[in-house]
């Protein structure tokens, strides 16, 4: 059976017919407020129910439970704020019971009816989500050039932002059906944000195993620099997959979330995201969501131990490398052999190598991914 | 919901039993906090909106148009 929605109820803050036309009507009429990308996919994430059991952006005190104690105000686990920042300028012009357009790019993305506006810290944040104040973390550089106040409150969608991969979009609505309809009961849920190489296909396969389908769910937006760009990460998961995965063992889709390479913090914000989709489990490999050496490689394992109530159960599943006397793709517990034999797969490693135009070997990436890959003429951010 | 807390009675047996069972397993801290966690579940299960046949019947026709069925 799928998970249930994570505070048991998925969230529609969606509205159809009537209903929506009268509100996209009354949104000519009420102050708009421009957003930036990654606040507009958490307004479809909150319409949508990824983000169950939000109906808006979070007021204070849950904004500082989240912070301080990885939950909720009321006790459900939650690890990474979701949050709206406006400058100061548009705070004179409104107040708390407003209600108020979030506009993307000139769409009237949604109504938000202003619960709450309070100031933030910063650093406060910084040294709770990322355990760094330092800005050379580039989550934590984001965060500072944030604006300075945030409002809260429920939101309600008008319309979705115009989507160029809707063939490969689906929401925890639609994931839950098809889940369904595939009879797949246990599901494994896949985040990543990059192009495939071997050792994802290890890890996935490795899960395969033992579940009924994968969720292959890489997520789309803004990264760091030298990460892959969304087109090559969705091309090279469609070859990928087309050529060797069975066709009824996975699905496919993509997520608008921005990272925050937040480490274990961010670990547990995937997996909850993940059961709202309908996973009953969530692959969590080494240094998952990690960046530089600010995480120890295994700390998001550990960070599980802190909810027993997550509702959703982790695959720690280690790094894989190919041994050439295993002949095969394995990793440090199964294989008995020396570092000699073993063949690391390091992302900054293919990242040099496709820069200079060179292929990665069949050890690393499978040669389709690389012919995807190499057909862009700048694939990275 | 509020973090105020109220109390609950259960039998010594039991109460016993449940803390033998925490120490074993170790994945909750105090009795309180296992009963909380299992009555939050039993409670979730009533408020798990079922979607309508008609929602599901539309989830279906997009799925297929999508190419997912």
């Amino acid at each position: 059976m799928v998970s249930k929605p994570h505070g048991g109820k998925l969230i529609d803050r969606t509205r159809i017919g009537k209903s929506l036309e009268r509100l996209q009507e009354d949104a000519e009429n009420m102050l708009k407020i421009s957003i930036s990308e990654g606040r507009a996919y958490d307004v479809e994430n909150i319409a949508h129910g990824v983000y169950s059991p939000l109906e808006g952006f979070m007021g204070y005190n849950d904004y500082i439970s989240v912070l301080k104690n990885m939950r909720l105000e009321n006790d459900i686990p939650w690890t990474i704020p979701i949050i709206l920042d406006v400058d100061n300028k548009c705070i004179a012009s409104i107040k708390e019971g407003d209600e108020v357009v979030l506009n993307y790019n000139n769409i009237n993305m949604a109504i938000l009816r202003i619960e709450e506006i309070y100031s933030w810290d910063k650093k406060e944040y910084a040294y709770y989500i990322y355990k760094t104040k330092s800005d050379e973390h580039p989550g934590v550089e984001k965060i500072y050039n944030r604006k300075d106040k945030i409002i809260s409150g429920p939101i309600t969608l008008l319309r979705d932002i115009p989507e160029i991969y809707e063939n490969v979009r689906l929401f925890p609505k639609d994931t839950r059906v098809l889940f369904e309809h595939l009879n797949m009961k246990n599901i494994a849920a896949f985040q990543t944000r990059n192009a495939p190489h071997m050792g994802h296909e290890y890890v996935m396969k490795a899960a395969l195993t033992f579940v009924d389908g994968l969720f292959i769910n890489p997520l789309l937006g803004w990264k760091k620099k030298g990460d892959f760009i969304d087109d090559v990460i969705v091309n090279s998961y469609k070859t990928l997959l087309v050529n060797y995965f069975q066709k009824d063992s996975y699905v496919f889709s993509i997520l608008r979330m921005e990272m925050n390479y937040a480490g274990p913090k961010e670990a547990i914000h995937h997996a909850i995201v993940r059961k709202n989709f309908g996973a009953t489990h969530i692959i969590i490999g080494r240094d998952h969501a990690g960046v530089g050496n600010y995480y120890d490689p295994y700390e998001a394992w550990k960070i599980f131990e802190e909810f027993p109530d997550l509702g959703i159960t982790p695959l720690f599943i280690r790094e894989a490398f190919y041994c050439k006397k295993c002949k095969t793709m394995t990793n440090e517990k199964i294989c008995p052999h020396s570092e000699d034999d073993r063949v690391r797969i390091s992302g900054t490693q293919i990242r040099n190598m496709i820069m200079k135009g060179e292929r990665p070997s069949e050890y690393i990436m499978r040669p389709e991914v690389v012919d995807v890959i190499l057909s862009y003429k700048n694939p990275f951010f | 919901m509020s973090q105020e807390k109220q109390t609950v009675y259960v039998s010594k047996d039991l109460y016993e039993k449940v803390k033998k069972y925490i120490q074993e397993q170790g994945t909750f801290n105090t009795v309180d906090e296992l009963v909380e966690f299992m009555l939050n579940e039993l409670l979730d299960q009533s408020v798990n909106e079922t979607m309508s046949k008609e929602d599901e019947e539309k989830v279906k026709d997009r799925l297929k148009r999508l190419g997912y069925m």
